[in-house]
């Protein structure tokens, strides 16, 4: 072998080159790993037929035939098992999202609380934090759907609230709106309210740059987006009508329904994540060295502008990786659902779906393969959010 | 949760175990029982008169007299039985896992669970139909009056289907609150979440004394679907399909031919043939099944034949006061029949 000067390099094996023999390693590791994961799914494939247990997706497009409680989509007993996959997994995401907006609000208001002065106010967040989070989240979803269901009366007792909702143990039923076509004028308000909010606040900002002088942004955004779409509701004459929940002779009928065993599952879920939330914003806020706020007080910035321009920002960055944690922890913590008979994606699908079917590799896999992706594309917001709050070298 | 587990250790186990050892386990299921030393009996844990465990952890029950009987069986003794409680969703997973040998656990027999679950069920012993069971203040006298009414239901059940089926046909609306474990419906139900609790209508009168006030509670008299209930297991081995099916049979036959707990020794004197077929006196109907000439002398001896069995747990002997109904003896009006021992 001669390069471009005409020497000769010495001759190596391929076996003793690193840059060949890495190469080697990598591609049989590859084919050992693809050929155990052949073998394992071959193998299982054949097994299950040799057991005569169904195996593939035809199921999918078969008839369910079992009814589910809560359906964000139409489903009726003879949508198929397809139908029922998705209308757990609404349910699921349902829960979930409330959930984590819930636990969050709480989260912080109880972490800021634990930080105040006043000792009483710190001390029952403090022991909000330890009792909640000290003891087992099955418990507790088990003392709140049993508390909840046991505290409110029966159909005949149904407590009527003003404004014609109607609560008893079979839910809290809401009377259902039903909007008129002037709606759609209400809406391109909000709209308009809503871009013109921003401008006001991308302009506002530009004039105190360069001039120094605060604007009432707060007060202006208010008033575009809610004060002036509810003025064009009203000169409307209010073109809405309410779907009253009316008493059956077992159940109520009509209106919002919200059931028992979702209100359970939502307050568990969020008080106890929120325990956890309340620990790291703690921590994150308490993580901001005091020297900054020091700094702020001496260039003469207010404690409210000190803890949003100069704390938040940089307690957030130690707050976004936990949280993220958080919230995953509790969309996974929200198939606990199966033991209160709430329908999410486990207790419909890995429950009666793989019972009815008996396919349980299938499910399983499909149902592992859901979480993951919820919990991938969770955690991948939150990264794109935390990057807002990056160090950024200037 | 525990289902979770299961269901994941299971696809786990499948995926593993059928990666490297390269087969499930086929057959020979009476051949490992023997060298375990005891029989892994899926049953139901907690349903009184079927099958429930005392605070002493003394298991009792109709099924759980099966379990015995087979036992008795194979060991001479009806107590080398380790009982698994499942529950609905569990039970068909424990069993083609492997974990359990046998599912006696008033399971309803249907053909896709015969056909596309990998199980087998070996036969009949207890005709059921599902209904309903209401609180008396409602003053329903019918199924056909639940139409919008809340149904409490347990999970992994036939009784899931059935009622869809039921409110469909009749053109009712429903709505049905579905639990994991029987307990947890049962409890919804008494504490008024549900107007109606559905499973088999055995069961109903089992559940009915859990609750608070069992007299505020009936049991509608409509049957809506039939609900053949049986001993379950995993295709595959005929040799164990065969006993667990003949352990059926044998009780059945003993109590048509008059062989009870109290008189088989006396029995063994007997001149009817069919009477020294069945008890191994004589020929050899024991050593096709695998197992010694006397074991049905056995099983008799432990837990007594089918009317014993029915009577102690779920008839007059019992709490539950269930008649024969569609279980007596074909010769007496009922379902019970057995082929002959020949």
């Amino acid at each position: 072998m001669a390069d471009a000067r005409g020497q000769m390099r010495p001759t190596i094996s391929p076996l003793n080159d690193p840059r060949w023999r890495s190469a080697i390693v990598q591609i049989v590791l590859c084919l050992v790993v693809v050929w155990l994961a052949y073998a394992a799914i071959s193998n299982a494939a054949d097994n299950l037929a040799r057991a005569r247990i169904a195996s593939g997706f035809d199921f999918w497009t078969s008839t369910a035939g079992f009814d589910i409680s809560q359906t964000l989509i139409p489903y009726t007993t003879q949508s198929t098992y397809g139908r029922a996959f998705w209308v757990g997994l609404l349910n699921t995401l349902l829960v979930s999202a409330l959930g984590i907006i819930f636990a969050t609000i709480i989260g912080f208001i109880i972490g800021i609380l634990q930080l105040s002065r006043n000792v009483l106010v710190s001390r029952l967040a403090a022991g909000y934090v330890e009792i909640i989070r000290n003891l087992p989240l099955l418990l507790q979803l088990l003392f709140w759907y049993n508390a909840v269901l046991k505290a409110l009366p029966n159909l005949r007792e149904s407590l009527t609230i003003p404004g014609g909702a109607v609560l008893n143990n079979r839910g809290l039923f809401l009377p259902k709106p039903i909007w008129g076509a002037d709606m759609m004028v209400v809406l391109a308000a909000f709209g308009l309210g809503l871009v013109a909010a921003i401008a006001y606040h991308i302009w506002a900002r530009r004039r105190q740059a360069l001039t120094g002088r605060q604007y009432p942004v707060l007060t202006v955004s208010l008033l575009l987006i809610l004060a002036l779409p509810m003025a064009v509701f009203a000169g409307l004459g209010f073109p809405v009508s309410f779907e009253h929940p009316e008493m059956g002779r077992f159940n109520v009928r009509g209106g919002i329904e919200i059931l028992p065993e979702f209100a359970a599952l939502l307050f568990g879920l969020s008080l106890y994540t929120a325990a956890f939330i309340a620990e790291v914003v703690r921590a994150g806020v308490q993580s901001v060295s005091h020297g900054q706020t020091e700094a702020a007080y001496s260039l003469g910035l207010r404690p409210g502008p000190t803890l949003r321009l100069i704390v938040i920002p940089q307690a957030m960055r130690v707050i976004v990786p936990p949280l993220t944690n958080q919230y995953l922890n509790l969309t996974k913590n929200s198939t606990l659902a199966v033991a209160i008979g709430y329908p999410d994606l486990v207790q419909v699908f890995t429950g009666t779906v793989l019972n009815q079917t008996g396919q349980a590799v299938e499910v399983v896999v499909i149902t592992m393969a859901v979480y993951l992706t919820i919990s991938l594309v969770t955690s991948g917001l939150m990264h794109l959010y935390s990057q807002r709050f990056a160090l950024r070298e200037r | 949760m525990t289902r979770a587990i299961r269901s994941l250790a299971f696809a786990a186990a499948f995926a593993t175990a059928s990666g490297f050892a390269g087969s499930v386990v086929e057959a020979q299921t009476l051949a490992a029982v023997q060298q375990r030393g005891v029989l892994n009996c899926g049953a139901n844990g907690n349903l009184a008169g079927f099958g429930l465990p005392d605070a002493q952890g003394n298991w009792t029950g109709f099924d759980v007299d099966y379990c015995r009987a087979l036992a008795a069986a194979i060991f001479n003794d009806p107590t080398k039985v380790k009982f698994i409680p499942l529950t609905a969703k569990d039970r068909f997973t424990a069993l083609q896992s492997g974990e359990a040998d046998v599912l006696v656990r008033n399971t309803t027999w249907t053909s896709s669970r015969d056909t596309t679950s990998g199980l087998n069920f070996t036969g009949i012993n207890y005709y059921d139909g599902q209904g309903f069971m209401v609180r008396k203040a409602l003053k329903v006298n019918s199924a056909l009056e639940l139409s919008d009414a809340a149904v409490c239901v347990q999970q992994g059940t036939t009784h899931e289907l059935n009622v869809g089926d039921y409110f469909r046909a009749n053109n009712m609306k429903l709505k049905t609150v579905t639990f994991a474990t029987s307990d947890e419906a049962v409890k919804a139900y008494d504490s008024g979440r549900c107007d109606a609790y559905t499973s088999d209508s055995s069961a109903l009168y089992s559940e009915r004394l859990r609750t608070a006030k069992p007299d505020d509670h009936v049991v509608l008299p409509d049957i809506i679907s039939k609900e053949p209930l049986g001993p379950v297991v995993r295709h595959g081995d005929d040799q164990w399909f065969d006993i667990v099916r003949w352990v059926n049979f044998m009780l059945i036959n003993a109590e048509e031919l008059g062989v009870s707990k109290a008189n088989v020794d006396a029995q063994l004197k007997s001149d009817n043939p069919e009477i020294r077929r069945m008890l191994g006196v004589e020929g050899k109907h024991g050593e096709g099944f695998g197992l010694p000439n006397d074991f049905v002398v056995r099983m008799i001896k432990a837990v007594g034949n089918y009317g014993e069995i029915f009577e102690r747990n779920l008839g007059q002997g019992s709490p539950l006061k269930i008649t024969r109904g569609l279980n007596a003896l074909w010769t007496k009006g009922g379902l019970q029949y057995a082929p002959p021992v020949r």
